[in-house]
């Protein structure tokens, strides 16, 4: 049998993890860091099998079977309460066998749950190495997690003060209260244009949430084309846009851009070969023709307009007069209706 | 520079001298913001411009100032994390010296893109020792004074060191090591993390 002195002693150096076993099984030299693992229990003199549980090979019922496992390959974990997965390596010899056994890639749970030191791995084990690996590579992880939140709140801050929606690079309802606000001090004659899509929430739920972002960028690429530069032309929120006129107050003229808006958006729009098919009505409030509006009463007159423009079908346009909040589909001066579909 | 580096000099002037001084030695030095991501990387010349004008602004010679850097980031609680990444180097102070050989490729390990130059120890006789930093980091052996003279604290270790110059860029450490077990030093646990 194996208890020669001089093989302990180098298994005690070179792999403090072993174990020695006997013809039966029977384990008859423990290596000092299993036995530091179990300080409780006498480990020699234990049957091996009594003592472990195998995953693998699983269908083991005598140590002959041990001994034939595939290239000596064990997982194992001890059969008591803190059960431990360890990866084992069995040799036969003389009879009995080695037994090398390994936490894998368990160590830092071990080494935290039994409070091993280095001294208890081999030193050329790479056991410290990969737990130092983990360590720092927890600490670096926690730094660039501490990174991407603060980067992530600069970013809604810096997205919380922008003025520009970025779906369709028009400017955002921020931006323009920001103007709304500066034509309540000017004086200056204005108009306000409310413009509400058609038939878009159904090309967002046939076709998808991609289909309904390019409709809006193709609706805004319109927008800004028919209007002028100094014009402020703002995505308002969902499907909804609002274009600010400066010293334009004259009625035929904004009917003309009106018309050719939602001529212009009825066209039919391809997304990866599926054709888009929407159109648009339009409120429209004149700052000259409500001298006593504020910006905002008047940006509320526009959306009546626009109400008054959809109850009367789709495709419509309405400039705001006096009376029509009280829903009178007669009282809109202008109608101007296209045909959809 | 690394974020790392830069914000280590952060943490060592917030942590030693007050956050008002260091809004101080960011604003001399014309950085135009006052804290250093640790995961980004920064132009060598704000590091220096910083140190510069940290150097002005506690009226001490740079290296003074590298070496107490190098200390603190052992001894202080706020980098905790760091004093036992290093005691992972060995049981030993010696073990320890041995270790710094393949601290550069240990911090790349952890961070790929964390250069640090290139170390190697000699021992010359019994207990006497030359630490060799690569070029690369003007200043860095000083640095590795401050650390080696806390580290040797934390292992209970007596030494005597001295920074024997730069040579073509390369900066050498002499150390002497007068006794490996003098006081208890700190203890370190394997399997116990920082913070």
């Amino acid at each position: 049998m194996i208890d020669n002195t001089d093989l302990v002693r180098m298994l005690d150096m070179l792999c403090p993890m072993y174990l020695l076993l006997n013809e039966e099984g029977v384990i008859t030299r423990v290596g000092p860091t299993l036995q530091k693992i179990r300080p409780d229990r006498e480990l020699k003199g234990e049957r091996f099998l009594d003592l472990f549980e195998l995953a693998r090979p699983r269908c083991v019922g005598s140590f002959a079977d041990l001994l034939n496992a595939k290239g000596g390959k064990l997982n194992l974990s001890f059969r008591d309460a803190r059960k431990t997965a360890m990866k084992g390596l069995i040799v036969g010899i003389g009879g009995g066998a080695v037994v090398k056994l390994s936490f894998g890639i368990s160590v830092v749970e071990a080494v935290r749950d039994y409070h091993l030191t280095s001294a208890d791995f081999s030193s050329t084990d790479p056991a410290i190495e990969l737990l130092y690996l983990a360590e720092a590579n927890s600490v670096a992880m926690e730094a660039s997690r501490q990174l991407n939140l603060r980067l992530q709140a600069a970013k809604i801050s810096a997205e919380e003060q922008a003025f520009t929606d970025t779906l369709t690079g028009l400017k955002n309802r921020r931006a323009m209260e920001h103007v709304m606000a500066r034509r309540a001090s000017g004086g200056m004659p204005y108009a306000l244009m409310h413009i509400d899509l058609d038939f878009f929430k159904q090309v967002n739920d046939t076709l998808g949430h991609a289909a309904g972002d390019y409709v809006l960028q193709q609706v805004a690429r319109v927008l800004v084309e028919e209007t002028r530069r100094e014009d402020t032309v703002a995505r308002a929120g969902g499907d909804e846009f609002v274009i600010i006129f400066d010293h334009l107050t004259d009625r035929p003229r904004l009917q003309r851009i009106a018309r050719r808006l939602i001529d212009r958006v009825e066209q039919p729009m391809r997304f990866h070969g599926q054709s888009c098919r929407i159109s648009t009505s339009i409120g429209i409030a004149i700052s000259t023709e409500q001298p006593a509006s504020d910006p905002l009463k008047l940006l509320g007159q526009a959306d009546v307009a626009l109400y008054a423009a959809k109850r009367g079908g789709r495709a419509g346009l309405r400039f705001y007069s006096p009376g029509m909040e009280n829903h009178d589909p007669v009282a809109s001066v202008e109608v101007d209706r296209a045909r959809f579909g | 520079m690394h974020g790392l580096v830069n914000r280590a000099i952060q943490s060592f002037v917030c942590n030693t001298y007050g956050e008002d001084r260091w809004h101080d030695v960011t604003e001399a030095a014309g950085l135009g913001f006052s804290d250093f991501e640790a995961m980004l990387t920064y132009d060598d010349d704000l590091t220096d411009a910083v140190l510069d004008a940290l150097s002005t602004e506690l009226r001490r010679e740079r290296s003074e100032i590298l070496e107490d850097l190098g200390t603190y980031l052992v001894s202080h609680p706020a980098v905790e994390a760091l004093r036992r990444l290093l005691r992972f180097g060995g049981e030993t102070y010696v073990d320890f010296l041995y270790s710094l050989d393949e601290l550069p490729g240990r911090a790349r390990l952890a961070v790929s893109d964390l250069i640090l130059p290139a170390m190697e120890l000699r021992e010359i006789r019994q207990g006497q020792f030359s630490l060799t930093c690569a070029p690369g980091l003007p200043g860095f052996g000083w640095v590795m004074m401050g650390i080696l003279r806390a580290m040797a604290d934390d292992y209970g270790a007596l030494v005597m060191l001295e920074h024997a110059g730069a040579h073509d860029g390369a900066e050498v450490i002499a150390i002497t090591l007068v006794e490996s077990a003098f006081s208890e030093g700190r203890s370190f646990e394997l399997g116990v993390r920082a913070g």
